[in-house]
This record gives structure tokens, sequence and C-alpha cells, in this order.
């Protein structure tokens, strides 16, 4: 009759909890984070990108011990972090261009190779215009020699920084400066796009993973996972923008829940191109219209008539993820 | 800007500085302000216990911390774990996600610890010269003597009965409450230095000729309420609290084979249950409304049933004779009351138990204001005699256990101030945590755990306790299911959620704080708090 104690009855996927041991916590926890990214930065209220960002880095520091060196390519993050002179960087943080972040990352790589530093570790980092649009011929040259960078695209699904233009990550239907909620088919078009995590696996690089702000254990694990592999990795992070998407500032990790929770947004890693590990949903798939009707950008699916097709189309891409993913909740054991 | 006076690079007019620099908390227009709601369960709890507070020591294995925290409150937590209704796992918000917090068994759990521990209170309120005669040896009178010793007064409890207890001894049957529970915690009320009188019939209300300051009654309603029933020279009609009283004291009762049972109350369950510990191969209770209102409480019909006690809805005896009873059918009108029908139906029965209800014996407060059939009182629980005071089934309320030790404590503090202390201000309690301030995301499934069960087959035997407790692993494992509503338990989400880095964490045990300069009030921490312990507030313009 007695059951094992487990440590999370409450708050297993909290950020920490005092009934945990201390090693089993997440890095965001603990009291000596080392806050790779300072406060006093220009994000916006809410933004999900400065949470991604310091989550991953925090997370790779404490993976490599310190020895860590990012580049990053310009957008939002470059920006908000560090208008001259200040600077919300506590780490090792270089910024290039926009379209050159990965070439920049590779060439510090062959850099420290050439010093006979086996120790300190590359993270190139930039949006999803830095890496799917602008920086993706260098990110693929990145992957395709197989150069020990790991890259994170903090993904918020267009160009917010300049004004909210339409990616190639920018999701179906969904409004922004460029494509408009005019028309017989407002918002971006369907059938349009990148998988830019598709397309890094099918480089058959050694690791390639999902993420989001709204799961911190699985983001972390997925940093420490990529950190104790070489060669090119990819890890690509949803991080929802209250600006571009046009939410409240306290909805972020609530939509970031829900991309994920209705299939939108599968998470899994795979390993040499292929998927090695899906994290399943917790409940039964949430209907994507609670994921689009709090977000402005959508607000043409259902005023001043509910688009039934175009919620339909979106409910059968998230349907298909779950389907080719295997993101069923599975049953407790 | 930095104090670093190297030269500057190429091009470079500024030394590099950080963004802490940069005061973004005035962005802001409305900041998180840490909260302390009132969880449910809290606020259900009849006896005022701090639910919450307890379990969250439990949660780390700090069974005597908890079971400190909950005396506070309640003296008996043995006693409470294993009789209260529990409306605060009703209240439980835990329910909407999987199932309630078992706060019952846990709370027996800790009572049962801490007797086989031999832990108990001190008494360190320096004594006031003061004393307080209580009337009643139930849990109302024995509450309220545990708080006001705990206040520092000399306490003496007088009871007609020869033990102390009250409906705890004389009322509930064995099963439900072994006496050697009882037994404990009464003795610990004794070790703190409360004086028993037992055997002792009080006539006198007056607070000066009983050469006390103060007097607390709490005699209960014992008097069995009068149901007209035509009964024959041979029918063997007998009172359902005689019955249990006289079995608690050990005396022989002969029911014979075939007991009906009159009512629909707990009692009436008690003494069905009881009619088949003592040998009636059918125990019938007769009762004259419906399953959905009958006021006994679902559990205890559940296992009456499951013993084999049957029950006949929608009846009322109409006569009783040797070896029979004559029921009417009744049906229920649309006001919900039942109306008679006119058909009759004979009924073998060896024994009639009466259990439809009590009366307060007016005859030692025949002289107080009487309302609902009940003793009068004020907010403060005094009567209409200065300096005595009355709680417990003698006043009008719901007539439970855990409610008595309620007005027990309640009335405790009021007589302390009677007794010329000042009154302790009792702020208003926040608001009461509801599921919608809750973000349970962050909670696992967590099923509760069940507490063992005596076999029916085996139950019938004899008075052997039917419920059992939960071990060590399993009360960890319950007491971890709570959600903590509506208070904060360090699981550093608004720490680590805050896109600003302007949560500060205090460490272990001191929460957190806000950093103002850099907060923008995005209101993250408010949103993704699991327990709602954040409240957004508007900044002032």
């Amino acid at each position: 009759m007695s059951a094992k104690a487990k440590f999370y009855q409450v708050g297993s996927f909290a950020v920490g909890n005092r009934l945990l041991d201390p090693g089993d916590r997440t890095v965001q926890s603990r009291q000596d984070r080392p806050n790779a990214l300072t406060g006093g930065h220009r994000a916006c209220r809410g933004c999900g990108e400065a949470l991604g960002a310091r989550f991953v880095q925090d997370a790779a520091v404490r993976a490599t011990g310190g020895r860590l060196i990012t580049v990053n390519a310009t957008g939002c993050l470059e920006v908000f972090s560090s208008p001259f002179p200040e600077n919300a960087w506590q780490v090792p943080w270089m910024h290039s261009l926009f379209g050159n972040a990965p070439s920049v990352a590779s060439g510090v790589a062959y850099a420290l190779k050439a010093k006979g530093d086996t120790q300190t570790r590359v993270l190139g980092q930039g949006g999803d215009g830095g890496t799917v649009d602008i920086g993706f011929g260098a990110l693929s040259g990145t992957f395709e020699r197989d150069d020990d960078v790991l890259f994170v695209c903090y993904d918020n699904e267009a160009y917010m920084n300049t004004g909210v233009q339409r990616s190639g990550a920018t999701p179906p239907a969904a409004r922004t400066a460029t494509t408009p909620a005019l028309g017989p088919a407002p918002g971006n078009a369907f059938g349009q796009g990148k998988d830019a995590a598709r397309i890094a696996r099918a480089h058959r690089i050694p690791y390639v993973a999902t993420a989001t702000v709204a799961d911190l254990h699985d983001l972390e694990a997925k940093v420490a996972a990529a950190m104790e592999v070489r060669g090119a990795r990819y890890l690509h992070v949803l991080v929802p923008c209250p600006l571009g998407w046009g939410t409240r500032s306290d909805e972020t990790i609530a939509l970031a829940r829900l991309a994920v929770g209705t299939g939108l947004f599968p998470l899994y890693e795979a390993r040499f191109g292929e998927v090695a590990a899906v994290t399943p949903l917790r409940r039964p798939p949430v209907p994507v219209e609670e994921y689009l009707r709090p977000q402005r950008r959508y607000a043409h699916l259902f005023t001043p008539a509910r688009d039934d097709a175009a919620i339909a189309r979106l409910q059968a891409l998230a349907d298909a993820n779950i389907a080719e993913y295997g993101l069923e909740p599975q049953e407790e054991s | 800007m930095t104090a670093d006076r190297r030269p500057l690079p190429f091009a470079i007019t500024l030394a590099a500085g950080t963004s802490l620099a940069n005061r973004t908390g005035a962005w802001r227009t409305e900041r998180p302000v840490y909260r302390d709601l009132t969880p449910p369960c809290e606020h259900a709890c009849p006896a005022g216990e701090r639910v919450q507070g307890w379990l969250y020591r439990a949660e780390t294995g700090d069974y005597e911390g908890a079971w400190r925290a909950l005396m506070a409150d309640n003296p008996f937590p043995a006693v409470m774990g294993r009789v209260c209704y529990h409306p605060c796992q009703t209240a439980c918000n835990r329910g909407e996600l999987d199932e309630a917090v078992g706060i019952n068994a846990v709370e027996r759990f800790l009572g049962d610890k801490a007797i086989e521990e031999g832990w108990t209170v001190p008494v360190e309120a320096a004594p006031t010269g003061r004393r307080v005669l209580v009337v009643g040896a139930g849990p109302a009178g024995l509450s309220a003597a545990y708080h006001l010793r705990l206040l520092g007064h000399e306490v003496t409890v007088a009871d007609a009965a020869e033990q102390a207890g009250g409906m705890m001894r004389y009322g509930i049957p064995a099963y439900r409450l072994p006496r050697a529970v009882l037994d404990a915690e009464i003795a610990r009320l004794e070790r703190m230095g409360v004086r028993f009188d037992l055997g002792t019939l009080v006539t006198n209300l007056d607070v000066e000729s009983a050469g006390c300051d103060a007097v607390f009654l709490a005699v209960g309603a014992q008097l069995p309420k009068r149901a007209h029933i035509p009964a024959g020279d041979s029918a063997r009609v007998m009172e359902a609290l005689s019955l249990l009283r006289s079995v608690a004291e050990g005396e022989p009762v002969r029911l014979g084979r075939r007991v009906v049972v009159y009512g629909g109350g707990n009692t009436a369950v008690d003494a069905a249950r009881t009619a088949r510990r003592l040998g009636a191969e059918d125990a019938l209770i007769v009762y004259r409304r419906n399953r959905e209102r009958m006021p006994a409480h679902e559990s205890e019909v559940e296992e009456a049933l499951a013993e084999g006690v049957r029950i006949r809805w929608l009846s009322t005896i109409a006569a009783a004779d040797g070896d029979s009873v004559t029921v009417e059918r009744m049906e229920l009108g649309d006001d919900g009351f039942p109306r008679p029908t006119g058909e009759f139906e004979t009924l073998a029965a060896d024994a009639v138990v009466m259990a439809v209800g009590q009366d307060v014996d007016r005859r030692l407060v025949e002289d107080l204001p009487e309302t609902e059939g009940a003793v009068a009182v004020g907010a403060d629980f005094m009567t209409a005699a200065p300096g005595v005071f009355a709680g417990g089934d003698m006043v009008p309320s719901e007539r439970t256990v855990t409610v008595a030790i309620g007005h027990g404590k309640r009335a405790a503090r009021r007589i302390h101030e009677w007794l010329g202390a000042a009154a302790a201000p009792e702020p208003a309690a926040p608001p009461v945590a509801t599921p919608a301030d809750l973000n349970t995301w962050y909670y696992a499934d967590a099923p509760h755990r069940v507490r063992p069960r005596l076999e029916a087959a085996r139950r019938a035997g004899g008075f052997e306790e039917v419920v059992g407790g939960l071990d060590a692993g399993t009360a960890l494992f319950e007491a971890r299911r709570c959600l903590s509503c509506g208070n904060c338990f360090e699981c550093d989400n608004c720490y680590g959620m805050c896109p600003d880095n302007a949560v500060v964490k205090l460490g272990p045990g001191r929460g957190f704080a806000i950093d103002l300069d850099h907060c923008k009030g995005c209101g993250i921490c408010a949103a993704e708090c699991p327990a709602g312990a954040i409240a957004m507030v508007e900044e002032p313009t």
C-alpha cells in the first residue's frame, strides 16, 4: 500500500521545488544562476526571446563550466541587449552582421581548434529572421561542414525588431506588416515558409532539437544534451512575442504552452537526422482555436466572421504533427 | 558607466557599462505583489485549522512541526482523522484537477504519530489565576478547556459521566473511533493541567457560587426526540443513543435477529452498523425520504451498505409490535417533503431503534433564553447570563464533532477576553483561493491514496476499527498532493520566468522580492504562479 513519495506531486513542472534534490532543479531556480542576460535590457514587456535566451545561455554556461563564447546575429535580441554603451550580456559575446552569425561562429570554433583549446565551446544564436531567412546559407554551411557549433534559433515567427514583417518562419494565416489581413486569403499564405528544424535534420548533423520557453526542464535538458556532443548542432526554440503576436505581456508562457499542447509546435530531439525522442503531450490535444483566439495576428479568423476553413487548415497542421511525431498523451505507468 | 579606466579602443567614445544602469522599472503600469490567499480547506474547516500550513510542514517529513501547527487549532488530530466529515476535502481545489487531497488521512497519521511518540503541548502562558468551569466533557468542552489552559487559565471540566469524551465516547461507535485513541488525546489534556471532575452532575450555573470566574456550557443535545409510534406491549423499542451508550460502556444489549432502525442521520447509521456487530442478521434502516436527502454522511452509508445494512427509503413506521413493524410508503412532493401514500406493509422485526434526532436537555439552562430548541448565544458565545458561555450541540449549529471543537476554540478566546485580556485583533481573512487563481499546468497528476478498509465480511464480527491509517510513505505522498492554494511554496517560477531578472530569490524559507528598478510589470510571474500567490496591482499615478 505504501506509495513511492515522488518529489513532485507539487510543482514537478515548475522551475524549482524545495522538495527536489538541488541537483535535480533547473539552472534557472538556482540563486547563483549565471544570469548571462541580465536586467535593464530593452526588450518589450513580457518578451519571450529575452527569457529564451537567458534559459539557453544559463544552461549552456552551466554545461560548459563557463567556457562558452556566444556569437549573435542581428535582430531583436542583439538590439535590445546591447544598445551602446550598455550591455546586458554577462558572458563573452560578439555581434557581427545579420546574415553571417553561423559563419562567425564556425570561425571562432576553428580559431579555438587552431589554438588547441578543446574546452571552450561556441554557441551561435539569432532570431528566425537571422536564422531561417538571412543567415540560412551560412547556417547550412556550418551544418554541412559539421563545424563544432551549437546554433540556437529563437523563433518568434516574424521580423519583430523592424516592425513585424513576415519571415520564412511566419505561420500560415498570421497577419504581419507584410501579410495584412486583407483580401480573400488574409494573412500569411498557406503552403509557404520553412520548417528549419526539419531542414537541419536533413543535414544529418549530430543533434537537432525543438523547445519552448514554456517547459524549462525540457529546454535545459536539450541544451545539456547538445553540449554533450561535438559537431554541428541546432536548437529551435519557440519564443512568443507580445508585440508581434498581439498578445498580453503575461500570456507569453501560456501561448508557448498552447503551441505545444495543440500540436502546432512539436517537441522532439533528432540525432543524425533521425527523430530520437519526442515529448508527448501531457493532456489530450487542445483545439488550435484556443491558441489562435488570444492572438491579434489571428483576429481576422474570428471577426467579423469566423473563418472555419482557415481554422480547419490550421487544425489539420496540428493533427498532422501529432500523427507524424506520435505526440498523443501516454498513460502514466 | 564602468569604473574601468583603461584607454578606450579605436573609434569608441564611451566606455561600455552594464545595462543594469537602465532602470526599466519606469515602464511599469502594474507591479507584482506577493500575497497569501485563504486556502479553501482552511476556509471550510469548522475548527479553523490552517490545513495548508500544516500540510506544508508534513510535505518535508516534518511531522512533529506539522502536528504542532495543527494543535494550535485542534487538540484532537487522531480523533479528527477518524470522525471528521472533512468539509476541507469537499472544498479542496485539487478535486477539480484529479481528486481532493486526503487531508483527513494525513491528519490521522499525524495524530497517531503524536500518540506513538508521546508528543505533548507545553503551557507557556503565565498563569492568570483565573478559573473557568467547563460543564460537559465532550468535544466542545474539551476544546475550550485546552485553549483556555494554553492561555494560562485554571480549568476544571465537570461531567456527569464517569469518563470524559461525551459523544466521542458514548455516541460514536468504537469501530469508527477506538477508545485507546480517544483516551490518549484526553490524557494529553490532563497532562497539560486540565482538571477533571467526572461523575458530577452540575446543577448550579451561578458563576460566583461555583467558585470560578467564567463558565463554559457544553452539555450537548442528549434528549431523544419523540416520534409517536403506536407500539404494542411486547414491542421492544429503544433509543439509538442509549443503545450506543450501552455498547460503549460494555453493557449487554439484546436486540434480536431482525433490527429496524428509524431515522436517516449518522446516529441511525451508527445504530444499524452496531446492531450488525451485536449479531443482528438483518439490520434495516427505515427513512422517510430518499438517499439524496439523507443527512447521514455518504461514506458512512457506503460502509453500512457494504456491511449488509439495508435501507428502506421513503418509508415511515406506522406501528410496532412484538415481532413486526408496519411501514407506510411515502412519496416526495414537489417541495421535497415526504407525503403518505396510504400503502402499508408489515416487516418482521425483533426490535426497533429510534434515531430521529436529539434535543437539548433544558433542565440546566431553563432560565436562559431559547432559540431553535437550543440555547441562544451571541457572536461571542455568551448566553444571557454574564460570564456564562455556551457552545457545541446545545447552541444552534450543525452538530458535528468538528463544529463543536471550533466552538470550543472560539469561545475560549472570547472567555479569555471576558476575563480581562485585551481583545486580540483578528484581521479579516484574505479572499479564498479559487481554481481560477491557480495555474494547474505545473502540478503533476497524482491520484489520491486510499486508506485501507477492513474487509466487510470481517467487520460485522466485532468492533474492530474499519478504516485503517496511512503509512509514512503514503502520508507523505498524500501531503505532497497539496496545491498550496494561494500561498507561496517556493517553486521558483516567478524567479525563473522573469524576462528581466527582476525577481530576487532570497533563499530557502525567505521567499522572493521584486527588483522594482527593473521590473517592467509584464505579469508573467503572476500568470505563471501555480498557487496564485502573486497579484498584479496598479501603480499609483
